[in-house]
């Protein structure tokens, strides 16, 4: 596997600025068939990227939904044509924050334009078109990856057949704005964080190390955290000192300071943006005119950072308007980070879901 | 084929849009798209008979009817149906109330707690009746209300709602005569009358 990327002049942004050229990031697994009907986008939350499936030169770890794709999984390489699209905004081969400004040939740094969910949508329909695919069979993701998927079906009804979006929700509430306000914070208290010019000085890595652990912390549920850390000591007795003496401490601070050596603090803070803009609800998730596309949702009971009544409300929606809708709550104690570790129950649903989509 | 299923097969003209309140691992449903092409949606508490819906190809969604049916807009269907699951609820006219709302008629099947057997079971050895139609003892029972033909269509009645087919049950088919008696179940076809009021 290696991730493609796509180039291309401009984008006219729905805060009215134009951001170009601009650059996005994927990868593809599988073919196309020839009627282009077999093609699966599949787009990820966060902090993640195009490497969703299999192994990549230089990365250690396969992609991040790895149990999903592949030959015979959910999302079946055998039969399907898999794209997986990185975010306008990041900082893992598509155009963000870090980009050269082609105004000044220097990163953009604060000066790049707040984007937004709709906007990375938006890119992504010119990948579509570049790679000649009329209709997607199925776009899927969780979390901001549920977002996007959300955002197709507002955005292009006529060109998608079903949507999946997981453990997400139709518009950020103020307890999510709230947890990314505190992680932007964070960046942005942090001296080295320069008013976002930091290019060439190195990251503001406490900041970014601090945001990365509150996401963590909301990604977990109160029974995983017991299970995996309890009050688990990485030293013998308390040492009375302010030491990562836990072993949820030491948790945390070691995903913070891996985080910081593969992430952007300035593409934190734009897509932590696109996140609490977003929003879909009263009937912004409907194009008048258009056929809404098969849905299947899925949330997970644990989950308190999406919980389960947001994934209700997109049902509600979709019902209002007689929409074909399939809703699941798992029984998950993983919290938010169900969606990436659950896989038994995602399979048996989206296996079928699609195959009932492809031939009905 | 299950004679519930038969019945409520006989009561769905082909192309309808069905709910099924409680639908299971979705047979029924599976039937009616089968021989009706109904345009089917199923609402299921179980987890585990959700994924079995989805892997026969069902929309299902996964909730509890005992909280209404708020996510579905007025005379959304044209057939609501509690098959096997009105006697589990705990508010059953609220159940039903909601079921005619959102359908314009409702097709109910309960297991008749006065079938000739039941009633053999109460007079003569004094136990609570179990057979297969009402297969659970005391301590296990899914359901909270008993009823008979009887019963229900004194309910009927009194809510205005009106009957606008009634098939008595056995085993293995049709309880044509005396079907409160006969019938181990039964399953209604109704819609609400002038003087309705759940």
């Amino acid at each position: 596997m290696e991730t493609h990327s796509l180039t291309f002049d401009r984008l006219l942004l729905a805060s009215g600025q134009e951001l170009g050229p601009v650059t996005l990031a994927y990868q593809t697994y599988g073919r196309l068939d020839e009627k282009g009907g077999n093609a699966i986008l599949l787009l990820h939350a966060l902090t993640g990227d195009a490497h969703v499936a299999g192994l990549v030169a230089g990365e250690p770890k396969p992609g991040w939904w790895d149990p999903m794709v592949g030959s015979g999984k959910a999302f079946d390489t055998d039969k399907y044509f898999i794209v997986c699209s990185n975010v306008i905004g990041g900082c893992r081969g598509s155009t963000g924050p870090g980009s050269a400004d082609p105004k000044t040939g220097k990163p953009y740094g604060i000066h790049f334009p707040v984007i937004t969910i709709a906007d990375m949508v938006e890119a992504q329909r010119h990948l579509m078109d570049y790679l000649n695919v009329p209709t997607w069979l199925a776009v899927a993701g969780g979390s901001m990856g549920g977002m996007q998927a959300l955002q197709w079906a507002a955005s292009y009804p006529e060109r998608v057949r079903s949507v999946i979006p997981i453990a997400t929700t139709l518009k950020h509430s103020p307890q999510q704005i709230a947890f990314d306000e505190v992680g932007r914070q964070a960046i942005m208290a942090d001296p080295d964080w320069r008013g976002g010019e930091y290019y060439g000085h190195g990251q503001p890595e406490r900041g970014l190390a601090v945001a990365r652990m509150i996401g963590h912390i909301t990604y977990m549920s109160d029974q995983s955290m017991e299970e995996k850390f309890s009050r688990r000591m990485k030293t013998d007795g308390f040492k009375f000192s302010f030491d990562a003496e836990f072993e949820v401490e030491g948790y945390l601070r070691n995903r913070g300071a891996h985080f910081v050596r593969r992430f952007d603090a300035n593409s934190y803070l734009y897509v932590t943006r696109a996140m609490d803009y977003f929003d879909l609800s009263g009937d912004k998730l409907f194009k008048p005119g258009a056929p809404i596309p098969r849905f299947l949702v899925v949330s997970f009971k644990s989950d308190w950072l999406y919980p389960s009544y947001q994934s209700r409300d997109i049902v509600t929606a979709l019902r209002s308007r007689h929409g074909d809708v399939t809703y699941v709550e798992v029984n998950s104690t993983y919290g938010h980070d169900a969606f990436l570790v659950e896989y038994d129950e995602q399979t048996r649903l989206i296996k079928s879901f699609i195959a009932k989509t492809h031939a009905p | 084929m299950r004679p519930d299923y038969a019945a409520i097969l006989r009561m769905v003209e082909p192309g309808a849009r069905v709910l099924d309140l409680g639908c299971g691992k979705g047979d029924l449903l599976s039937l009616l798209v089968r021989d009706r092409n109904v345009k089917a949606q199923g609402i299921e508490l179980r987890e585990e008979s959700i994924y079995e819906c989805v892997e026969k190809g069902l929309t299902v969604l996964h909730g509890d009817i005992e909280g209404g049916l708020g996510e579905f807009p007025d005379k959304s269907f044209d057939y609501v149906i509690l098959n096997q699951s009105m006697q589990e609820t705990r508010n059953v006219e609220f159940v039903l109330k909601e079921a005619l709302r959102v359908g314009k008629k409702a097709i109910v099947g309960f297991p008749n707690m006065c079938h000739w057997r039941a009633r053999l079971d109460v007079f003569f050895r004094g136990r609570t009746p179990v057979s297969p139609a009402l297969p659970y003892r005391w301590h296990n029972t899914p359901n909270v209300h008993f009823l008979s033909l009887r019963d229900f269509e004194e309910f009927c009645q009194e809510k205005g709602l009106l009957v606008l087919d009634r098939q008595g049950l056995t085993a293995h088919g049709r309880a044509r005569f005396w079907p409160n008696f006969f019938g181990e179940s039964a399953v209604y076809k109704l819609t609400a009358g002038e003087s309705f009021s759940l």
